[in-house]
């Protein structure tokens, strides 16, 4: 098990290299770029469903790095993490009530902040239980945890508002220099600003000893012993410092929805996250982020166009585990090394030979898909799918071989554009190590 | 008395049925070191399979045919699924599983729709078998017993007394040897998961009319199973046979008993009232508590007995 973890990974940053005031400049220089990006976006992207996208994207970041704090930097794989954002959701809602009946006094702008107290308390109430096994007991554990504080959100209706859950209003107080926080851009950007500064905080993290020790305990917990540390204290403390951050996410969606249901700590959202992170990459510090943004688009985007968006999910996630482990991220990250020697253009050919027959593979697939699901749930109004604009009987043959047709010919295709792929890696590789030695 | 015969045997047949999935999954554990997240989509495809079956040719076919299916399915997870991604290590292989118990629960949505299918008890199963004093006690659920306890014993035998059993348990334990000794030990693992993946199938034909078929079916056991597992201590079958019933038992009896924390204060002359601190907590019923129950238990043994009740000490 230890070697194989090895593999999946690698360390978040390389570690121990001098520290350069370039390699500062350079940080400064993406922290900077990243902070223009989420300030321009909302221009470049108006429309009220954009804003709304953007703003669960920030959520979504927050939460799929907090979750990597636990997979990524410490092994730690858990299922049950909504519960985290989800509780400190619920305290950040609370609070927010509060304040609005005026028996308390807090900024909205920092209810964040209380969310992430609030998801920080649970982690040190659970996280006591749960971090004293690892690997996959640890998993075992946390999703009965996490089943477990869904199932009792019927039995305490006061903190968890029962079936309805809670809604809460996040227009209270005076308006600070004209911020109210009612439309839906003012929001977008408080959660971009908390979305920086937790990214900025929990990359720090990472360099700090807690994080390389953290490192330490996911790759080889024995020596980690023998050095001196305790590994059950190491995976104590990231878990309550990855559930104060899963927590800000929670109160930030608590801002942004005004609402908080027995959902928000469900199996789903803990699954979800799962799969955000992994499909993303959780070698790399910026994976997550990369696997937030595809899942909001997934979950988001694509659940407002087909009903089997789960199904999609499902299957891009598991042809990720079988295929790519490393995620998205490890994909860019090969990439690398040849853009920095220049050889990038060699490989496009055969890169966009593999997303054309890709693409073929992924039409087939839509196709067959939606065709069955017109078949099998939604038949009521006919069997007609629109798709693409051309509308397809789902009763006739014909849609059915176009499917077939398709299928054969993407497979097909992906097996050249696969030989190709590789032909043209190895004879980059060669050619770089060639030059070399 | 009578609810107390009534319960013991409803929470034995329920114990029972957890047993038929947690032992597939306990050796799929214990051998390939695979925790399987789909194993309770197995028993949702064992439900399905049987309820399309029956619908065609009848009740009994189904209960043979459907875990036979499900054989051919854990087959070809194992070939073609696990053992693609197990170069990349257990948590790999462990999001693998997690990944397809959402492609099955989704796959079963497509093919057979998003609400509950009426699947039903045969008619020559339906109806009491006998009453303790007036409460009937269902044939269909002695069917379940029955059919539990004699796979359990199949599998017993199998495992001590045949030669292929032997060989399992020498996988279990010692792989390379027995590789060495000419075994394909490849081939015995498939066997052992799509084994397991029927036992799962075999739950779903009797526990999917018992209880109900839906979607959503594999979502509400799976984490019970889990529980079972890790209480009974990971990759013991003994220990998952004992917390299967205890976990059945708990949750027959705890529904129907309708007295809370508060009610046995108030038999010491302690009365609980809307003034007293944490007064939702004390006032919460046994039968309200009962769906966290298994949850608390588990939280309890890992505080008091991190491996289990008869697991292996770890690390």
């Amino acid at each position: 098990m230890k070697t194989a973890m090895h593999r999946l990974y690698e360390p978040a940053a390389a570690p121990g290299r001098p520290r350069l005031p370039g390699r500062r400049f350079a940080h400064c220089a993406v922290w900077g770029l990243v902070a223009l990006a989420m300030l321009l976006l909302p221009l470049c992207f108006p429309g009220g469903f954009a804003i709304a996208l953007l703003s669960q994207m920030g959520i979504m970041i927050v939460f799929a790095l907090s979750y990597n704090m636990l997979l990524g930097q410490c092994g730690m794989l858990s299922f049950g993490h909504a519960v985290y954002s989800g509780l400190g959701a619920f305290v950040a809602a609370h609070v927010l009530n509060r304040i609005g009946a005026g028996e308390l006094w807090l900024p909205v702008s920092l209810l964040p902040l209380a969310g992430g107290l609030g998801g920080a308390l649970f982690g040190v109430l659970f996280g006591y239980v749960t971090t004293r096994k690892s690997g996959t007991t640890f998993a075992m554990i946390t999703l009965g945890i996490g089943e477990m504080v869904y199932s009792s959100s019927l039995m305490f209706p006061g903190f968890f508002g029962g079936e309805g859950g809670i809604s809460t209003d996040r227009v209270v107080g005076n308006a600070v220099l004209g911020v109210t926080y009612g439309p839906g851009r003012q929001v977008y950007y408080l959660i971009a600003a908390w979305c920086l500064l937790s990214m900025i905080a929990m990359y720090a993290w990472t360099q700090t000893p807690l994080g390389r020790i953290a490192n330490a305990v996911r790759d080889n917990p024995e020596r980690t012993e023998f050095i001196g540390y305790d590994t059950q204290r190491v995976r104590y403390l990231v878990m309550i410092l990855s559930a104060f951050f899963a927590g800000i996410s929670g109160g930030l969606s608590a801002i942004n929805f005004e609402i908080v249901t027995a959902e928000n700590v469900g199996a789903v959202h803990s699954g979800g996250v799962l799969l955000a992170t992994f499909i993303g990459g959780s070698g790399f510090f910026f994976g997550p982020v990369i696997g937030a943004v595809l899942y909001v688009l997934f979950a988001v985007a694509l659940s407002s166009l087909t009903h089997a968006w789960l199904l999609y999910l499902g299957l891009f996630f598991v042809l990720m585990v079988m295929f790519v482990p490393g995620g998205v991220a490890s994909l860019v990250m090969k990439q690398a090394p040849l853009a920095a020697e220049r050889k990038l253009g060699r490989m496009l050919p055969s890169y966009a030979a593999a997303l054309g027959a890709g693409l073929v593979l992924l039409a087939a697939l839509i196709l067959t898909v939606e065709l069955t699901y017109k078949l099998q749930i939604d038949n009521d109004s006919g069997t007609i799918v629109a798709l693409a604009g051309l509308g397809l009987d789902a009763a006739s043959f014909k849609s059915w071989a176009g499917a077939a047709a398709l299928w054969l010919a993407g497979a097909l295709g992906w097996r050249a554009a696969l030989g190709r792929v590789h032909r043209a890696w190895d004879e980059v590789q060669a050619e770089m190590t060639g030059g070399r030695t | 008395m009578e609810f107390f015969v009534i319960s013991l045997l409803n929470g034995i047949s329920y114990g029972l049925l957890l047993f038929l999935l947690s032992s597939g999954l306990t050796l799929i554990f214990s051998m390939m070191g695979v925790l399987n997240f789909a194993h309770a989509s197995f028993y949702m495809l064992g439900a399905y399979f049987a309820y399309a079956i029956a619908a065609r040719i009848g009740f009994w076919p189904a209960l043979v045919l459907a875990p036979l299916l499900l054989v051919a399915v854990g087959a070809l997870v194992e070939r073609f699924g696990l053992r693609t991604v197990h170069k990349y290590g257990h948590v790999a292989e462990l999001l693998f599983t997690f990944g397809l118990a959402y492609l099955i629960e989704e796959a079963v949505k497509l093919a057979w729709g998003l609400s509950t299918v009426p699947y039903h008890i045969p008619p020559e199963l339906d109806g009491p078998l006998f009453h303790v004093f007036a409460s009937p006690f269902p044939k269909y659920r002695a069917f379940m017993m029955l059919v539990s306890v004699s796979m359990l014993a199949a599998i017993y035998l199998v495992l001590t007394r045949t030669r292929i059993g032997l060989v399992i348990q020498a996988a279990l334990t010692h792989p390379q040897m027995v590789e060495a000794l000419g075994h394909n030990v490849q081939r015995v693992f498939m066997l052992v998961f799509a084994g397991g993946a029927a036992l799962a199938g075999l739950a779903g034909v009797i526990g999917g009319n018992a209880f109900v078929t839906a979607p959503s079916m594999a979502a509400s056991v799976g984490t019970i199973v889990f529980v079972v597992v890790v209480l009974g201590g990971m990759g013991s079958l003994g220990g998952a046979f004992i917390a299967s019933l205890l976990i059945g038992l708990l949750q027959t009896f705890a529904v129907a008993i309708d007295a809370s924390p508060a009610d046995l204060l108030g038999a010491f002359g302690l009365h609980v009232t809307s003034a007293t601190p944490l007064s939702s907590v004390w006032n919460l019923t046994l039968s309200q508590m009962a769906p966290v129950l298994p949850y608390l238990l588990m939280v309890a043994m890992l505080i008091v007995r991190p491996r289990g009740l008869m697991g292996t000490r770890e690390g």
